[in-house]
């Protein structure tokens, strides 16, 4: 069997180029796909987690299940919002979206 | 409880009334409204300053003011009775403990404590008799002279507060009361002399009597706080009937003086006569008598005859004994105060006298024989004749008196005959511009009722003034000229004896006796009692007071020089002889001129108190007849037991007054009586029949015309006539040496350094100091706090401003950050929970 | 560290799936096109998949594939379609795009060195070999003491965020 740290270090790998993507780019769609990747990140370090150190223990698949549920809501009621973002400014980069500046 | 019955406690009553009437009518009654002075309502004098207002007191009030001050001066003049009574049926009063007397703690001054308190003694009777009296007939008189004065209320509440004055004085049993009665007595002099304040004649009198007086006042008032700080006491019982004092005080050498040979008593007594020289005008503090005849004559009365120097005289014969301690003048040993007062004295009486002869106002002759009788009394002091002094003193208070109010009623009828013969005030104008004012006063007053005293009771108030006033308008006029540099500025211009041969110009001088003449025909009751005063005063033998009293003096002063060859009393005998001989011949001089021969002006043709008997008429009569009673009949209380026919008459027992004053002093200073002596007397006689008859042959017998010149401009050269005419110049040497300098002095040093300078100098380097610090506050305000203040709030400004550019809306931006920090925990917890070690 | 026993087929399995997951990330990230940017991720979420069963749990392998590539990778395009006039972009990164390439990087490396090589350098093989199926899973999503509740509570969630997401995307009438 292949390392649990290796699994452990592509899902850390994952999850930092998702961060990178929604830290550096302007489209907010490509945001939200940053996002998607950061999430799975964390559903790999479950499943791996779960198989190497708790198998017996439903909690580990459960759980991803449950963050893939929410990740689900997640993207639609955010792709609306871009949605009726754009509808309303023309615009779907984050930089347009700064009404809290102060 | 205070038993007013019990003659102990009386006394405190006697100065009590007078004094309430003062603050009754000055408080209450008197009701004046304020007018424009030269408005016809106001019927006293022009005034010499433009736009003056005066007082013109309510009818009501004046009535008021009348009744209060006479109820006041009537209550102490009973109540002096009752004493007087008690006193004098007390036998040997005075000896011992045998006074009235009672005190009180006054003022504590910490250690000790000065007291109030009266005393009845021998003198204090005796005054007590006379005081009231005399002053009584001026108060009388007052009411009837100043009824037609617009101030008259405030006039009797003056006169009460004097009266008052001088009656705390006689009961005082300390000299501090005694001062305090003094200096009130000043203040009122100088109010009652200056009463016509809108003349400025009068009162610029009123100042030179108040500070003339002052200087004298401010040495005695040394001699006072020498005498406590030496005895520890001021009561003259303590000190003056009290051997051991007086020996402590005659044998203690005086402060710095004391290596002169000066002992204590001598420098207390020096001081304290010189206090009596200012306010009893002795030379050379007599300049300010003459000028109070500024005042209304009521109030020269009372000055010049019943009170105010006769408070100077009394004190220095209260103190006598202080005098006396070391010396005996009895023998020929003199102290020196004892000196001082016999020098002065006699040098006054004779140095006055000299200066009597040549004065042409009846008031100012009268004047300057007060300031020389003062000098007999001074002088008798002065050799040791106590009681021969003292009674001087009374007797001079009754004759005195009955001159002075006898004069004024004289002017009155002057004024009246002027009035009468000139009736339109435009005429009175040019008659002459100084009396103008008075005239005019009569034209606006009872221009009708001329006839009525009220008319000439009002010249009678105006004459006095406008006496002084006419001066204001000088030239002309040799008499006016003359009074003109009395009351002008203290140099006025002295009279050239040529002027006097001018005739007389159109200012009129009621007073001026020239203008008189052969008064007796139309006034003769005013006459007759001031020829009896006047003969009194000149000591006509044997029927007059003044005889008596003065050859007393001359008795005393022979005797001692008869036994003991006494320089001094030699030299005093034969001053006062000289001085007699002129008294009794100025005096002859003035009823000749003013009484006998033929009118000399128009005026005195028509001169009289006329008209039907009135209030005013009989107030300005009754007081002259009871003092001329007096005048004729006090003398006999004095006559020596043996004195030929009169002795046995009037003094069988012995010297009534003699034996009752004699208490007041110690058994051992109690003068010796003098045996009848015919010298003396002799010389008494002959003074004064003698200077009365060459006064008559001069002036009565071939009486002045009109227009003729003074007799005595003959018999003296004209450069002594016109040195006694000027009274030796002594006012103008008193102007140049002290007033012109003192003027000088305070315009330019005190105004101009000292005001300017140094205090206004003061008060403004001060402001401009605090200023200038207000100004550096101002900076530093601007700039430290201000600074500060207003760069905190822009600094929090600034950096706000800068901090919120990291809110930048972008969201990204944010994530980033918070990314950061989660790095930096993450950090933090990696390195501390130790897997760093671990990897490595 | 534990390199495991050497080439076996599932290593090799490992070593695919890993370029996949990582290739398409990186494709996603720095793609211009987002088309292109979504292909990629589905690219990405497909090696996860094969995580998924490689790791024993196959029924979340295919939720996956079903789910995230099938629903929201076409939402994604859909999202870009709809979206189409930005698509083209000049420039796929902001301003701070290297800092935030060096914030990422350092997470994964402090992730790295802080946390996975101390914790778990030295583990090895699974625990055992047997494994929980699909059943128990099933199980343990509807049974009264499992996850029962959870299981209820997100499928509320799923019908408020559809309503949600309606709501807002919604066009204004």
């Amino acid at each position: 069997m292949v390392p649990l740290w290796m699994y452990l270090t592509v899902a850390a790998a994952l999850f930092s180029i998702g961060m990178y993507g929604v830290l550096a780019r302007r489209n907010a769609v490509a945001v939200l796909m940053g996002i998607e990747l950061m999430l799975n990140a964390v559903n790999l370090n479950l499943i791996a987690f779960w198989r190497y150190l708790t198998p017996f223990n439903m909690s580990g698949q459960a759980f991803a299940a449950f963050v893939l549920v929410v990740a689900a809501a997640e993207v639609a009621v955010g792709l609306a919002i871009i949605i009726a973002v754009y509808r309303n400014r023309q615009s779907v980069e984050v930089e347009d979206v700064d009404m809290l500046k102060g | 409880m205070v038993n007013f019955n019990d003659v102990n406690y009386l006394p405190w009553l006697i100065p009590l009334g007078p004094m309430l009437a003062f603050a009754i009518i000055a408080l209450l009654t008197n009701r004046s409204r304020l007018v424009p002075a030269t408005s016809h309502e106001y019927g006293g004098h022009h005034p010499d300053y433009d736009g003056m207002l005066v007082p013109v007191v309510a009818p009501w009030s004046r009535v008021l003011s009348i009744v209060v001050g006479m109820a006041g001066m009537t209550a102490a003049w009973l109540m002096s009775l009752v004493v007087f009574f008690q006193g004098i049926s007390t036998s040997k009063l005075g000896l011992d403990d045998k006074v009235f007397e009672s005190s009180r703690n006054w003022l504590a001054t910490g250690v000790e404590t000065f007291r109030i308190g009266i005393l009845v003694d021998p003198l204090t009777v005796v005054m007590l008799f006379m005081v009231p009296l005399v002053v009584m007939c001026i108060f009388i008189y007052s009411i009837g002279y100043m009824a037609h004065d617009p101030r008259q209320a405030r006039f009797f509440a003056l006169i009460s507060l004097f009266a008052g004055a001088m009656l705390t004085l006689v009961v005082a049993d300390n000299l501090l009361l005694l001062f305090v009665g003094w200096e009130v007595m000043g203040v009122c002099s100088y109010l009652l002399i200056g009463f016509w304040y809108e003349k400025k004649s009068a009162y610029r009198a009123a100042i030179k009597a108040f500070t003339t007086t002052r200087v004298a006042d401010v040495i005695m008032l040394l001699g006072i706080v020498y005498l406590y700080t030496m005895t520890g006491t001021l009561s003259f019982r303590d000190i003056l009937y009290n051997p051991e004092v007086l020996a402590m005080l005659a044998g203690t050498p005086a402060l710095i003086v004391g290596s002169w040979g000066i002992s204590a008593a001598g420098l207390i007594g020096m001081f304290l006569i010189i206090g009596t020289i200012g306010k009893s005008a002795q030379f050379p503090l007599h300049v300010w008598l003459p000028d109070a005849m500024e005042g209304p004559t009521p109030v020269s009365a009372m000055i010049h005859a019943a009170a105010m120097v006769s408070a100077g005289i009394y004190a220095i014969i209260r103190m006598y004994p202080l005098f006396e301690a070391g010396g005996h003048p009895h023998s020929g040993e003199f102290t020196l105060p004892l000196l001082l007062m016999a020098v002065v004295g006699a040098f006054t009486a004779l140095f006055a006298a000299t200066i009597a002869l040549t004065q042409n106002d009846v008031k100012k002759v009268l004047a300057y024989s007060t300031i020389s009788q003062l000098g007999f009394m001074m002088a008798a002091l002065g050799i040791g004749a106590y009681i021969a002094a003292f009674f001087h003193l009374i007797t001079h208070a009754f004759f005195k008196a009955l001159l002075f109010m006898a004069s004024g009623s004289v002017i009155h009828a002057m004024e009246h005959g002027e009035h009468h013969l000139h009736e339109h005030h435009d005429e009175h104008g040019d008659h002459d511009h100084a009396h103008a004012d008075h005239h005019a006063h009569d034209a606006h007053d009872s221009h009708d009722a001329h006839d009525a005293h009220d008319a000439h009771d009002h010249e009678h108030g105006d004459h006095d003034h406008a006496h002084a006033d006419h001066h204001a308008h000088d030239a002309h006029d040799s008499h006016d000229a003359h009074d003109a540099h009395d009351h002008h500025e203290i140099v006025g211009e002295p009279i050239d004896a040529d002027d006097v041969d001018e005739p007389v110009t159109p200012h009129f001088d009621p007073q001026d006796m020239r203008n008189m003449g052969g008064l007796i025909r139309t006034i003769p009751v005013t006459a007759w009692t001031f020829i009896i005063g006047g003969v009194s005063l000149a000591g006509f033998p044997l029927i007059t007071a003044g005889f008596w009293s003065k050859d007393e003096i001359l008795a005393d002063a022979w005797y001692v020089w008869s036994g003991t060859s006494s320089v001094v009393h030699i030299f005093v005998f034969v001053m006062l002889a000289m001085a007699a001989f002129l008294t009794a011949f100025y005096t002859a001089r003035q009823l000749s001129m003013t009484f006998l021969g033929d009118h000399r002006t128009e005026a005195a043709t028509h001169s009289g108190l006329g008209g039907p008997r009135s209030i005013i008429s009989i107030t300005m009569q009754l007081p002259l007849v009871i003092l001329a009673f007096f005048a004729i009949v006090a003398g006999f209380v004095g006559v020596p037991p043996d004195f030929p026919i009169f002795g046995s008459i009037f003094a069988p027992n012995g010297n009534p007054f003699f034996d009752f004053v004699k208490y007041s002093l110690l058994t051992e200073m109690q003068p010796p009586k003098p045996p009848f002596n015919a010298i003396p007397v002799l010389v008494s006689f002959a003074v004064a029949l003698g200077g009365l008859y060459l006064g008559w042959r001069m002036y009565g017998r071939t009486p002045l015309k009109a227009g003729e010149a003074d007799p005595m401009t003959k018999i003296l050269s004209p450069s002594a006539y016109k040195l006694l005419q000027n009274k030796y110049y002594i006012d103008e040497l008193y102007v140049a040496v002290f007033v012109k300098p003192l003027k000088w002095f305070s315009k330019n040093v005190v105004v101009v350094f000292i005001d300017k300078g140094i205090i206004d100098g003061t008060i403004h380097l001060i402001a401009r100091v605090f200023t200038w610090i207000g100004d550096l506050f101002k900076v530093l305000n601007l700039w430290l706090i201000d600074g500060v203040s207003d760069s905190i709030p822009q600094g929090i400004i600034n950096f706000g401003a800068w901090f919120r550019r990291t809110q930048t809306g972008q969201i990204q931006q944010y994530m980033l950050w918070v990314l950061f920090a989660v790095l930096i925990i993450g950090l933090i917890f990696v390195v501390s929970a130790g897997f760093l070690q671990a990897a490595g | 560290m534990n390199f495991g026993e050497g080439l076996t087929p599932e290593a090799f399995a490992f070593g695919l799936f890993t370029i996949l997951t990582l290739g398409g990330a990186l494709g996603v990230v720095t793609s211009l096109n987002l088309v292109r940017a979504a292909i990629w991720l589905m690219l990405s979420l497909f090696g996860i998949a094969g995580y998924f069963v490689l790791l024993s749990a196959p029924f979340l392998a295919s939720v996956q594939v079903l789910v995230y590539i099938g629903a929201i990778g076409i939402l994604f395009s859909f999202a870009v379609m709809l979206t189409r006039g930005m698509t083209n972009l000049k420039e796929r990164f902001n301003d701070q795009w290297w800092l935030a390439g060096l914030a990422a990087l350092t997470a994964f490396v402090l992730l790295m060195v802080g946390v996975i090589v101390p914790a778990f350098g030295n583990s090895g093989a699974p625990v055992s070999d047997q494994v929980t199926t699909t059943v128990d899973l099933g199980v343990a999503l509807v049974s009264g003491n499992q996850y029962v509740l959870p299981f209820e509570v997100a499928s509320l969630l799923l019908t408020a965020a559809m309503i949600g997401a309606i709501v807002i995307a919604r066009e204004d009438d």
